[in-house]
């Protein structure tokens, strides 16, 4: 059995790994800012599964409650084995062109919440030499395009620390696996128009725990969007700029 | 912003450029179904037609918990929009299976009650709706609700089988079925043709799943040669779910492949390949969605689609009414792969339910030219001989025709008037059928 810190539980691709989890039988924290929506998916785990199911309501942006957050978390399921960070928003990109605080508010989510609880998790995770960190970045980071650079530069920041925290935290026999999905299909991204690029939650959770349970470093979901950023990485400036990205 | 997405059912056809309003949880569904009008809820888009089709749809596919499940009592509650397939993963490793299952697993709960659906143990079991303790549903008012047989006993059976037309399902509790293993005893018989397969349900009727594969190309002496298969939940094996996806067909293949040469090979091969009397197990999961197997068969069909038609003759005169059908399909030449025959034991109090005592056929006619002469044709034949056509499958039927062979629907009109449904709830089929 396995203990798991899942923040931002209510997020779908969150939530369908916390299914895979469930039928496994582990052992679930969920930190979520929804009370209601959150005791919701609480009871449908233990349903599918799980062998406990506990959740804790915060608005993570409230930076200075992370670690009486990881405290309680450590409380409950008496020690982590794996975190996986997973809220987030998909930001507005005119919105945030409009407004600097906007901007930072975006930033401040997608970002520097992520980057607080990676430090505190970071060191209790090296202090007793094990378990895995999984954070849920994005392609959008790869490279910045005008439809959603505030939200891609947030994913870049996720990807370059997890990067750097991975090779610092090798040594401690602590994994940190760096989730980059490509086009997913969840509520948030109803409003597209969806073609075959497009992956179902369960089959991005089923690969994210893949991933989790095999220590990978970092992984685009479904795979073939490693390619696609390559593509788009290596587009020279004066293509790039004339494309609709 | 607004983007249209385009939407069919499993027989794509007709398409329609579709408003998608998806919330992700039971409290924003409802936010949304209060301050919508003109518009129908839609789960897996399982029907063929266009029951779940409208300019504007209530996804309800990510509203898919469970709430509560007492495994002893095998009583299960969850959000309409879980699918069968999710509700099976769960309950049969603890002894429990669907009372009445489709013959796919990738269906919701609510369209499951929505639809009626009727599965292999119609017979001795009756519908979906039948094993439905109690649902909670949305209203054109907004008021929230928890219905039964006994509690807006109206509402109750104008909703199972009510086509979203009545309001959004949003939970259900229904009762399960026990089981003490997962693999079916099955039996198949062999029979020459319509008259003897009907004989064959007939002292079949015992059986606890009864369905047969049915020639639909055969002429004349062999016209309705079918394949009766017989099913018994095993008393012995393990409780366990195995759900393969063996292939995937990821978009259209040219609808040239399935043409007549090849289906009559096809029909052949599978009649000759069934061997008479013969007793084997096998799983439940391939022995009820056999064709869960093939992911997007419905894509084989090609771009155009098709259209899947089913109906039910009464019982009186149902043996020579089916031959005079099967004669006419054969004379088409359009039948299709696998066409299915089953006996229904009673029709129930639900007002816009499909089954009656009888027999029903349910077969796939690929979109040409004249297939919509062809069905024009069977509805004019299914009208003349008292039956009727399953709403689920439907994507042309005439208002006349529905308003001939489904007599409640005043009665399901007037259950609408008085929950406040006319108006805030139409999908494109309820428009084609002339109802409010």
């Amino acid at each position: 059995m396995k203990r798991v810190l899942i923040i931002g539980a209510t997020s779908a691709i969150a939530e369908h790994c916390a299914r895979i989890w469930a039928a496994k039988g582990d052992a679930l924290y969920l930190v979520a800012r929804n009370d209601q929506r959150v005791q919701t998916i609480a009871a449908d785990l233990k349903i599918r599964g799980a062998s406990d199911v506990k959740t804790y309501c915060i608005d993570l942006n409230d930076i200075e409650k992370h670690d009486e957050l990881l405290d309680k978390a450590d409380d409950a399921l008496s020690s982590v084995d794996i975190v996986l960070i997973a809220h987030g928003t998909l930001s507005n990109q005119k919105e945030s062109e409009l407004s600097v605080m906007k901007t930072f508010a975006e930033i401040q989510t997608n970002a520097m919440s992520t980057i607080s609880l990676l430090t505190l998790i970071a060191n209790r995770f090296e202090a007793k030499k094990n378990g895995t960190i999984c954070v849920i970045s994005s392609v959008a980071g790869d490279r910045g395009r005008a439809s959603n650079y505030v939200y891609g530069s947030s994913k870049a920041m996720v990807s370059t620390f997890t990067s750097g925290l991975r090779q610092r935290l090798y040594k401690s026999n602590v994994a940190v696996v760096t989730i980059k999905p490509g086009f997913v299909d969840t509520p948030m991204t109803s409003d597209f128009k969806k073609g075959f690029l497009w992956a179902k939650p369960n089959d991005v959770a089923a690969k994210i725990l893949k991933a989790i349970d095999s220590k990978s470093a970092e992984v685009y979901v479904p795979a073939f969007w490693w390619l696609i950023m390559r593509a788009i990485a290596m587009l020279p400036s004066k293509i790039f700029n004339k494309m609709k990205l | 912003m607004t983007h249209l997405i385009k939407i069919s059912g499993w027989g794509n056809y007709p398409q329609q450029d579709a408003q998608l309003l998806a919330p992700s949880s039971s409290e924003s569904l409802e936010e949304i179904a209060r301050q919508e009008n003109s518009f129908i809820a839609r789960g897996m888009g399982r029907s063929y037609g266009d029951s779940a089709n409208a300019p504007k749809v209530l996804q309800t596919i990510y509203i898919d918990r469970f709430i509560k499940f007492d495994e002893v009592t095998g009583k299960l509650t969850a959000e309409a929009g879980i699918t069968l397939r999710e509700i099976l993963r769960v309950i049969v490793p603890k002894g429990w299976f669907l009372p009445v299952t489709p013959g796919t697993s990738y269906v919701t709960l609510g369209g499951a009650i929505a639809s009626d659906v009727h599965g292999k143990n119609h017979h001795i079991a009756g519908t979906f709706g039948k094993h439905v303790i109690s649902l909670t549903i949305l209203l054109g008012t907004g008021e929230v609700i928890t219905i039964s047989p006994h509690d807006h006993a109206d509402l109750f059976h104008a909703t199972c089988g009510g086509m979203g037309l009545t309001g959004v399902i949003i939970s259900a509790t229904i009762q399960l079925f026990p089981i003490r293993s997962s693999f079916i005893n099955q039996k198949t018989i062999k029979v020459d043709c319509i008259e003897t397969a009907c004989e064959a349900f007939n002292n079949n009727s015992n059986a606890s799943y009864s369905v047969a594969w049915i020639d639909c190309l055969s002429k004349r002496k062999s016209l309705g040669r079918s394949v009766l298969v017989l099913g018994e939940h095993a008393e012995q094996g393990e409780l366990e779910i195995d759900f393969k996806q063996r292939v995937f067909i990821p978009f259209a293949t040219p609808s040239a492949l399935l043409n007549s040469l090849t289906m009559k090979a096809f029909n052949n091969a599978y009649w000759h390949k069934s061997k008479h009397n013969k007793n084997q197990t096998i799983s439940m999961m391939s022995y009820f969605y056999p064709l869960d197997a093939v992911g997007g068969w419905n894509n084989l069909y090609g771009k155009q689609g098709f259209l899947q038609f089913q109906c039910v003759l009464p019982k009186i005169d149902g043996i020579a009414n089916m031959r005079k059908l099967l004669t006419e399909i054969s004379k088409s030449g359009e039948g299709s792969l696998l066409a299915v025959l089953k006996q229904f034991g009673a029709s129930n109090d639900n007002l816009l339910s499909f089954p009656t005592e009888g027999y029903t056929l349910a077969l796939d006619f690929k979109l040409i030219s004249s297939t919509l002469q062809t069905l024009g044709r069977l509805e004019e034949m299914v009208i003349d001989m008292g039956g009727r056509i399953y709403l689920t499958k439907d994507a042309v039927m005439k208002e006349k025709t529905f308003k001939t062979t489904y007599p409640n629907w005043e009665k399901f009109e007037a259950v609408r008037e008085k929950y406040g449904a006319i108006g805030k709830f139409s999908s494109s089929q309820s428009k084609r059928l002339g109802l409010a």
